[in-house]
């Protein structure tokens, strides 16, 4: 264990002396997925609980396509998949973008995650209270306003439980990225092994590195519901 | 035919994916209500294993367990076979990978049964003691039953995302229907088609899989009256 820390805490953690690896680019991917997916997923969830039935229908398409197969052949679909087609080669704006394995990674990624946030946040604006969007209704508000300052904040904040669980599954998730050549904590991981054969150790490094991300994601998560659901806290007193 | 001649190759993939993931789920509901049983005890050893079973296998990504797994338990395999003098003993793709997504998803079973039993009314279990029932009679008649319904929301889930973790195996080198359809992509060159082709078999997979769950829910809530609204 010692000897694969000392020769690859680096690769682990963020160069293999070339480019960024590891854990800077495990958390690029999730960051960037997760909030690219969050600001497509609230327009998303709204239109999902729209009275119009094809925009509510075409939205349910999108996520129960998403949700019912595997983020793998996702990436599979966007990185070879895709590439292989002309007219993806033949233009040169889609060649340059699809050749690269970290925008298909990201681009399959952001779909996924925001099939899954859009579905959580629609629930979240299902439960939402008749009185408070009759109130919002009787002061006159716009649709637009409505959601903007009433049905939103208070949904998004019911929705932070089941929102972080899909945060962690997510960070989870990005290890089917070195599929696509981008050399995230499990790539390096996997070289380590090939290098050394001690598989164990290699492995073993890489899980203990994803336990302690998903953990302090879990306590960031549960300050952020301390913060913003306490009204809705059990009283022990 | 559209299918070049690749239809059988799919269609085994496809056997091969569902085979893997149904009995992964037996091996995960055995191991998810022994996991339960342990962290629900009194003992504090088996509660603690319960629990670092739980919090360790839940906090690491499936695919990096499954790789750690894979390799690590043949190495450890070899060196026993070389301490003991026998011949090499490989490992079968298909039992490890059973064997590592059981492990993997009893852990998440377990958090689902121990919610689910703790929903069960005390009373009713000390109703079926008063009547002279054995502990097992208890578990099986009165226990197991009325857990199930508050259980099978939970199940569902989990069957869910380990239909879709099932994709993974092909990484560590099984012959499911992702490989199938990469090795028909890499003979004709029509990549985005069969890939494609193998996202709607898992589509078909997990739709025909919530009809079958919408039907227990029905059935295990026989008896229950929902609120008429």
């Amino acid at each position: 264990m010692i000897e694969i820390i000392q020769e690859y805490w680096r690769n682990y953690l963020y160069t293999d002396g070339y480019r960024l690896t590891g854990v800077v680019i495990t958390l690029w991917l999730l960051v960037v997925s997760i909030g690219l997916g969050f600001c497509l997923s609230i327009p998303l969830s709204v239109a999902r609980v729209s009275k119009k039935k094809w925009l509510a229908g075409l939205v349910w398409l999108y996520t129960y396509i998403f949700r019912g197969t595997p983020l793998y052949v996702q990436l599979l679909l966007c990185y070879t998949g895709l590439y292989s087609l002309e007219i993806i080669r033949n233009h040169e704006l889609t060649n340059a973008f699809f050749r690269d394995g970290m925008h298909c990674t990201l681009l399959a990624f952001t779909l996924n995650t925001c099939a899954y946030t859009t579905e959580i946040f629609a629930g979240a604006i299902r439960s939402t209270s008749h009185g408070e969007v009759e109130a919002a209704r009787a002061y006159g508000m716009s649709p637009f306003t409505m959601y903007w300052r009433v049905i939103l904040p208070s949904a998004l904040r019911r929705a932070l439980p089941l929102y972080s669980n899909e945060v962690i599954l997510m960070l989870h998730a990005t290890t089917v990225a070195f599929t696509a050549t981008v050399p995230d904590i499990l790539k390096v991981a996997r070289d380590a092994n090939s290098a050394t054969y001690r598989s164990f150790e290699s492995f073993g490094l890489a899980a203990l590195i994803y336990c302690a991300v998903s953990f302090v994601l879990v306590a960031a998560f549960r300050r952020a519901e301390k913060r913003w659901l306490g009204h809705l806290a059990v009283r022990t007193r | 035919m559209f299918l070049q001649g690749y239809g059988p190759l799919l269609l085994n993939g496809t056997w091969q994916t569902v085979k893997l993931a149904v009995l992964s789920l037996a091996f995960a509901f055995v191991l998810g209500l022994l996991g339960a049983a342990a962290k629900l005890s009194k003992n504090r050893f088996s509660h603690g294993a319960g629990t670092v079973y739980t919090t360790l296998v839940r906090g690491v990504p499936d695919l990096v367990l499954m790789l750690l797994l894979f390799y690590s338990i043949q190495i450890w395999l070899n060196n026993l076979t070389d301490l003991l003098g026998w011949d090499q003993i490989d490992i079968d793709p298909f039992v490890a990978g059973v064997a590592v997504l059981g492990f993997i998803y009893g852990a998440y079973f377990t958090e689902t049964f121990r919610g689910a039993f703790l929903a069960v009314p005390r009373g009713q279990l000390e109703a079926g003691s008063a009547y002279g029932m054995t502990g097992w009679q208890v578990f099986t008649r009165i226990m197991f039953p009325q857990m199930m319904r508050f259980a099978l929301p939970g199940i569902g889930n989990n069957w869910q995302v380990m239909v879709k973790a099932t994709a993974l195996v092909s990484i560590i080198g099984l012959a499911d229907v992702v490989k199938a359809s990469q090795d028909a992509g890499k003979g004709t060159l029509r990549f985005f088609f069969f890939t494609l082709f193998a996202g709607a078999i898992y589509l078909v997979i997990t739709t025909v899989s919530n009809f079958v769950l919408m039907y227990l829910e029905k059935r295990y809530s026989t008896g229950v009256r929902k609120a008429d609204l």
